[in-house]
């Protein structure tokens, strides 16, 4: 190297940011898009189990020390909610944070926000840390329904019951042989993040292990 | 199955989101090219295979994705301890150890 770089609170001149979210001339398509669940009509008999793509959400994958009171009140003062605690996830305005790891956590919101959420929390966090955009890698899948908690119990072999997974609680866990970010919403709602190259698979296998319920394809 | 606890999720988890990641606590030699080629060899390739008290290492591979540390005792499958990365084992077998040997 012929110059050391000072590290500076200039982000430009430490790190290429750009706004992810593609102008309207660019079409853009979720993980799930080619499954058009969009054209699906309703299942015949009484659906138990709904299950639909929250599309085009912005994702943002936040590192940094949680020890750190900066950091904390960065975070807070960037997304106006507290990082959350161990295997908790936190609802904000138009924002959702997901604990992940004890140095990792997950940020949710609609995508055209992404871009603003990410300069925000650069402009409030300082040191050691990074937030990467994530959006097109991901995707979320909201099922619901009476039996939704009875397809999450035959796909992992987590212990989904109410005592041992409150709402609110967040987990990442095996899923259909393959891994996903389970958060439970409300009593009925569970939010699934999954990989973009696993979501054919992982949608096709929700399918598959609820349809002995009666499935409800939603559409957002 | 084991049934492991993540020192960093806070809970026990199924075997199949963990991975083991052999012997813990081996240090790389500070200057390799001090090293003769057998004591280089010893760090690369050769790892214990006690019967009883082994310490060795797994990964949350499903979950947060962390290295942490087990204690687990290979003759009765039975895991004694598990502690976080750049922990030391509370527990350890009395013959590899004489210094605990002596205070017990
Ligand atoms: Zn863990």
């Amino acid at each position: 190297m012929s110059e050391v770089l000072e590290p500076t609170k200039n982000k430009d001149a430490l790190i290429a940011v750009m706004d992810q979210c593609p102008a309207e001339a660019v079409p853009t398509e979720s993980p799930l898009y080619h499954r058009k669940l969009g054209t699906r009509g309703a299942g015949t008999g009484a659906a138990t189990v709904s299950a639909g793509e929250l599309n085009l959400l912005g994702h943002l994958v936040i590192r940094g020390n949680a020890e750190e009171a900066a950091f904390c009140s960065g975070i807070e003062a960037a997304l106006g909610v507290q990082l959350p605690e161990t295997l908790k996830s936190v609802e904000g305005d138009d924002v959702s944070m997901s604990w992940i790891a004890p140095d990792e956590w997950l940020v949710l919101c609609p995508l055209a926000k992404a871009f603003a959420v990410e300069e925000t929390l650069r402009e409030n966090l300082n040191g050691h840390y990074s937030v990467v955009n994530v959006s097109g890698g991901q995707t979320v899948v909201r099922l619901s329904g009476s039996n939704a908690v009875n397809v999450l119990k035959k796909s992992s072999p987590y212990d989904f019951h109410d005592s041992h997974f409150p709402v609110g609680k967040v987990v990442t866990t095996a899923f259909a042989k393959t891994q996903a970010v389970i958060c439970r919403k409300s009593a009925d709602t569970w939010d699934l993040v999954i990989r973009r190259s696993f979501a054919d698979y992982a949608w096709r296998w929700l399918e598959d292990a609820a349809s002995e319920y009666g499935l409800q394809v939603t559409v957002e | 199955m084991f049934y492991i606890y993540c020192p960093y999720c806070k809970e026990h988890r199924e075997e199949e989101e963990f991975h083991a990641k052999g012997q813990a606590h081996i240090a790389r030699p500070a200057d390799p090219d001090a090293c003769t080629d057998e004591e280089w060899g010893e760090y690369l390739y050769f790892r214990k295979n006690p019967r009883g008290l082994h310490h060795e290492m797994w990964v949350h591979a499903t979950g947060c994705r962390k290295f942490f540390n087990v204690t687990r005792d290979t003759q009765t499958y039975e895991i004694k301890e598990v502690y976080k990365m750049g922990e030391r084992p509370s527990i350890v077998a009395q013959d590899q150890n004489p210094t605990a040997a002596k205070q017990a």
